[in-house]
């Protein structure tokens, strides 16, 4: 699939580049001009994708993302807020979706019960920032200012840790299909609770959720606007890529790579298994629960309702368009399933809206695109399987090891002076 | 505590009523479990499909003027069998395009896949009644309305009493089917060893699209008769009920059939039991709102200590 650049086509990886430059600056462009747009925002995140696959090297491409999502979306973000705000829970679902990846993708443990480690950091934030802690704690005052949401970004990830070793420890001799099922029912075990937990000691406050949730300070300023978040979101997210990337590549990622591909026989090299499980489990959730942590704080109000299963596999679905065990693909992945949700799905069922009320056609109240998530998650996550399992953008370590062998076996072709033929 | 004396008996009678329904829908669980190893999630969604398709039957058959004509176990038999063949259908469609490319995939793979389809269907017919009955709950006629008094405070409902009696039916007969008959005999050599099977003249694919009818036109008839005694039916009211079923099943021992039965009618007890208990003692703060949570600390307790089950045997991975 992938084309080994040759001299032969410099000349057309050259090319490539000026029309991919040029797609880029035209769709910021397109979408500054016209910062309503549905299709200049679709654009605009498509060149996204285009940056990542341009044929430049990383300090470019990181200078060029960097004046996209640090000025231009901004910028964008004062005409239409909306817009600000569609960025901003889609960087929150890439960031999950880096967490999931980590325990789905490098370790290879199919965790369905992930957003229950998201709940956790939530929750955590939700009681303290609210007065709902003072049904349970008399000595202090509740809710706790608005500088507390630095700290409990960190307490948010060691309690989601705590909770993902929690859950691993016992779980973690399973196998994978029955791991997957017992992290499900961790999860809505963890829902039913919230759910339910405003009796006899009122925590949780039950279906009614939590609100107001104090929003973050810094030095004074209040963080309330979605432009603070848009940009609290984007430094997480700097934060997780660069992490997950330098996990990746260090001996623990060698390490749960060597898991996924074969227990037994990393098993056998010395690996110890459980630590390592255990640590992709922790790692994974504390992702979820610092995310956690900002979203109830940008939600100001949080219910059970936003933890449910279909969460779980949203995500999961994320990591699997993107390609098990790739960072850029989870990125990808997340940024194509929200968008997809938040945007190509309501425009369209706004658009079926509009022509029934001009009577052109009737479609029955019942067939509103923007309903069947589900629909369209489940035939994601077949035709992935079926098609293309390793994903939209394959992991790179298997791919590297091929290109390397590539490259030796042509190397040594050459000094003896035959073809040899690598398909 | 007294009380909970009094309502004992009934307990018992709600209990046996829902663990037949789930030691049905575990019998589909363990079946392609021991033929292909594979979690069936989708089975949930067929046993919804089978609820749908049963209520749309006696609904017909209301709409038609039938119903009162008809005796009510014959019309309850006329939406057993169109379920049953309907999701025995479905079932076969699904292990096509979506199991059965994967077949030879890590584990993880098919596991996904059935994930998807399972949401798929969910939403295809929330799709389907939407557009055709412009709403997606549906309520089921009430076949049987009387009762057996037992004692003063027992009262059995026919309509439970033919519940567990379908359900014994089946059971009986799917057993019949897998130990006395040829068919079943192959699909025995399908999940001890394919290659082998394969060797020995046994058409797998055959074999393995058969044990999905039978499997899936089971969980249909489950979803009639959970229709027949709970009336009312929605596209996501087989979720929940799935993971129990399935946790019927690794509770008796998973690929096990007889277990998938004793699994289920101990988790419909447990389930009751427990649900009524913990309302008592913490004197109603905690009740039937954590029944849900029973079914999965039960299933994620017995995977940590008898992944085995209670009828299963013990399995050591192959190298």
């Amino acid at each position: 699939m992938r084309k080994i650049s040759l001299p032969a086509q410099l000349q057309d990886s050259r090319a490539q580049l000026v029309m991919a430059s040029a797609f880029i600056l035209f769709a910021n462009l397109f979408f500054l001009l016209n910062p309503q747009s549905a299709i200049a925002f679709l654009l605009f995140m498509g060149s996204v994708l285009v940056l990542y696959k341009m044929p430049v090297p990383v300090h470019v491409k990181i200078f060029v993302a960097a004046v996209v999502l640090g000025v231009m979306m901004p910028l964008i973000g004062l005409e239409n807020v909306y817009y600000l705000d569609v960025v901003t829970q889609v960087g929150i679902y890439v960031a999950l979706a880096i967490g999931l990846n980590i325990v789905v993708g490098f370790a290879g443990l199919l965790d369905l019960g992930y957003v229950a480690f998201y709940a956790s950091g939530a929750y955590l934030y939700a009681i303290f920032a609210t007065s709902q802690a003072s049904n349970f704690i008399s000595w202090a005052h509740f809710p706790l200012s608005g500088m507390w949401f630095w700290p409990f970004l960190f307490l948010g990830l060691i309690v989601a840790a705590i909770f993902g070793v929690l859950l691993g420890f016992p779980v973690l001799r399973l196998r994978g299909d029955y791991l997957a099922i017992v992290t499900l029912g961790f999860g809505e075990i963890i829902r039913i609770v919230l759910n339910n937990l405003d009796k006899p000691v009122n925590i949780t406050n039950g279906p009614k959720g939590l609100t107001p949730i104090q929003p973050p300070e810094l030095f004074g300023l209040v963080l309330n606007q979605p432009i603070h978040y848009y940009y609290l979101v984007l430094i997480i997210i700097i934060v997780t890529l660069i992490v997950a990337r330098r996990l990746d590549n260090s001996r623990i990622g060698r390490a749960w790579a060597a898991i996924r591909e074969d227990e037994l026989a990393a098993r056998s090299m010395g690996i110890p298994l459980v630590r390592m499980k255990l640590l992709a489990f922790a790692s994974g959730a504390s992702f979820a629960g610092v995310m956690g942590v900002i979203f109830s704080a940008k939600q100001t109000f949080i219910d059970p309702s936003s933890f449910s299963f279909m969460e779980s596999i949203g995500i999961l679905a994320m990591v699997i368009l993107g390609g098990m065990g790739s960072v850029a693909g989870a990125v990808i992945g997340a940024v194509a399933v929200v968008v997809l949700q938040l945007q190509v799905l309501k425009e369209f069922s706004d658009f079926l809206g509009q022509l029934s009320l001009k009577g052109i056609v009737t479609i029955p109240s019942q067939l509103d695109p923007a309903k069947y998530e589900r629909l369209i998650f489940g035939a994601i996550l077949v035709a992935m399987c079926v098609f293309r399992p390793k994903g939209l953008l394959p992991a790179k370590r298997q791919l590297a090891l091929l290109k390397e062998r590539v490259q030796k076996l042509k190397a040594k072709g050459e000094t003896r002076g035959e073809d040899i033929d690598v398909a | 505590m007294q009380e909970f004396y009094h309502v004992l008996p009934q307990i018992l009678v709600d209990g046996l009523t829902l663990g037949f329904v789930y030691a049905v829908v575990a019998l589909g669980y363990t079946m392609v479990y021991g033929v292909l190893e594979l979690i069936n999630f989708a089975h949930s969604e067929v046993f919804m499909v089978g609820a749908f398709a049963g209520t749309e039957v006696l609904l017909f058959l209301q709409a038609m003027g039938y119903l009162q004509g008809l005796p009510a176990p014959v019309a309850l038999l006329v939406a057993l069998i169109i379920a049953m063949v309907l999701s025995g259908l479905l079932g076969v469609a699904i292990e096509r395009i979506a199991y059965r490319p994967v077949r030879m995939a890590p584990r993880l793979v098919p596991f996904i896949s059935a994930i998807g389809v399972s949401f798929f269907l969910q939403d295809a017919v929330r799709l389907v009644e939407g557009l055709w009955k412009n709403a997606f709950y549906l309520t089921a006629p009430t076949l049987f309305t009387s009762n057996i008094a037992l004692s003063a405070n027992l009262k059995l409902p026919v309509k439970s009493l033919i519940v567990i009696l379908a359900a014994v039916v089946m059971m009986i007969g799917l057993h019949l089917f897998v130990t006395r008959s040829k068919w079943g005999k192959a699909m025995r050599a399908v999940a001890q060893d394919k290659p082998t099977s394969a060797l020995m003249a046994i058409n797998v694919d055959r074999v393995i699209a058969l044990t999905f009818f039978i499997g899936a036109g089971l969980g249909g008839a489950a979803g009639t008769l959970f229709a027949a005694q709970y009336s009312l039916v929605h596209p996501y009211v087989g979720f929940i009920l799935g993971i129990k079923a399935f946790t019927a099943a690794v509770l008796g021992g998973i690929g096990n059939i007889p277990g998938a039965m004793l699994g289920g009618v101990l988790l419909g007890l447990l389930e009751s039991f427990g649900a009524a208990f913990l309302g008592v003692a913490t004197n109603g703060a905690m009740g039937a709102e954590y029944k849900d949570v029973f079914a999965f600390v039960i299933l994620i307790a017995v995977l940590i200590f008898k992944p085995s089950g209670l009828l299963g045997e013990a399995v050591r991975e192959k190298i």
